[in-house]
């Protein structure tokens, strides 16, 4: 592949998706775009280039960005990030919204469902404590296959024995065929809709958590920025987002600041300090007195 | 989620008639840290857990001698403390089977096939494994 035709490539992703390909991932271009290579007859990535130069077809383009863009998903992924939601995060926010008892939670880049779901999930296994509330949780991602597959609510057996306890499974799947199937007292949970995180995302409303977990690691620096910015614009003062394992806010954008005790979990830079139950970690300040006070 | 950290490393038996069931399995949990025992029914699984008692135990349900849910059944009858942690491991795949295994005391349930993340999830969920953030 010629270095023009690398380029055009690479611009076309990154400008659809953000994604940032370097051309040490040549091999990643043609790892994840044979399949679409072969089934429309083209020989190579050259191929497809001259392709999409010449017709800048829109299904095409929403193939490759499709096939580029990584789907890697599992319930209750990385399982700390939910530990954390669900003992420190979720109190927190409860506590900060009593009275008005509503919630709106944002899982961006959610590939085929299974963060939504897992937030759904854990918090229906808090029914005693959200009685009343009303909780909303959307569910985006630029993919309209993935977002298809979401909303189908079924998963293979091997899909749902990933990071899913075996307990949650019995309580809110049935079985279809080989296939599982979420029931609608979690599935109907979660509203999912396409979005382009560098797009517009003044009309997504306000929430009071957003997940947006392993996405910023596919894009630049200034392209996090801006994300992460547009981000911080949908999230209410008081709110909280969490990044994956590996993302960091460190260098990238002052417009948040970590939450000290619970890697991952950020506030609005702007936001008043709040006391949140961190376990294993640094006490909240009226836990610390608490402590302090115990002989 | 802290892991207790024990001081040497945690014993597992694998109990399954397969012989290619009990060796990837068994590589699975060696890579793991474990310490691994291997068993080819479910009367030899309780003879071992008399002289000791494992961590956790991945347990075939079919199996010639003494299938796995009878071995379960036994097993936690067993004046055992702590009782181990036991995963049926089985291609029964139904919600039926997998009833009737958590209510003779599974603590946790896979599906064949299966691979060493959902292993290493299974362990996570029951305490045995530290998530990769922590163990950091």
């Amino acid at each position: 592949m010629t270095d023009a035709d690398f380029a055009f490539l690479a611009g076309l992703l990154r400008e659809r998706s953000g994604l940032v390909i370097g051309p040490d991932k040549t091999y990643l271009l043609e790892a994840r775009l044979s399949a679409i290579m072969r089934v429309h007859g083209f020989k190579g990535l050259e191929e497809l280039a001259a392709a999409l130069r010449m017709i800048r077809s829109e299904s095409l383009i929403v193939q490759v960005v499709d096939a580029m863009t990584t789907n890697e998903t599992s319930f209750f992924r990385d399982h700390a990030p939910f530990e954390k939601f669900r003992l420190s995060v979720l109190p927190a926010l409860l506590k900060a919204r009593a009275g008005q008892n509503r919630l709106r939670i944002w899982s961006a880049a959610c590939s085929t469902g299974q963060e939504p779901y897992s937030l759904a999930m854990l918090l229906r296994e808090q029914a005693a404590l959200l009685a009343g509330w009303r909780i909303e949780i959307v569910a985006t991602d630029l993919s309209e296959r993935v977002l298809e597959r979401a909303r189908s609510r079924t998963y293979s057996t091997f899909e749902v024995q990933r990071g899913m306890p075996v307990h949650l499974l019995i309580k809110y799947f049935e079985q279809v065929g080989g296939d599982w199937r979420l029931k609608s007292e979690v599935g109907d949970m979660v509203e999912f809709r396409p979005c382009n995180l560098l797009g517009d995302l003044r009309g997504m409303g306000s929430f009071d958590l957003v997940f947006c977990r392993n996405v910023l690691i596919y894009f630049d620096q200034p392209t996090k920025r801006t994300v992460l910015s547009a981000i911080g614009r949908q999230m209410a003062g008081d709110g909280y987002l969490m990044l994956g394992g590996s993302e960091s806010m460190y260098g990238v954008s002052d417009a948040f600041a970590d939450v000290a005790g619970l890697r991952g979990v950020y506030r609005r830079a702007d936001a008043r300090p709040v006391s949140i139950f961190t376990p294993g970690g640094t006490a909240a300040p009226e836990l610390a007195a608490a402590r302090a006070t115990i002989p | 989620m802290t892991i207790p950290d024990i001081g040497y490393p945690r014993l597992c038996l694998v109990v399954d008639d397969s012989t290619t069931v009990r060796r990837i399995a068994g590589g699975m949990f060696r890579d793991l840290g474990y310490i691994v025992a291997e068993s080819a029914s479910g009367r030899q699984a309780l003879e071992m857990c008399r002289e000791v008692t494992p961590d956790v135990i991945l347990l075939d349900w079919n199996m010639p001698v003494m299938d796995g849910i009878t071995c379960l059944v036994t097993l936690r009858a067993m004046d055992l403390a702590p009782q181990p942690k036991v995963i049926l491991c089985t291609t029964e795949n139904t919600l039926e089977k997998i009833g009737i295994a958590m209510t003779a005391g599974a603590d946790e349930y896979i599906m064949k096939p299966f691979d060493r993340e959902i292993l290493r999830d299974k362990l996570i969920q029951l305490g045995l494994e530290a998530v990769e953030e922590e163990a950091a």
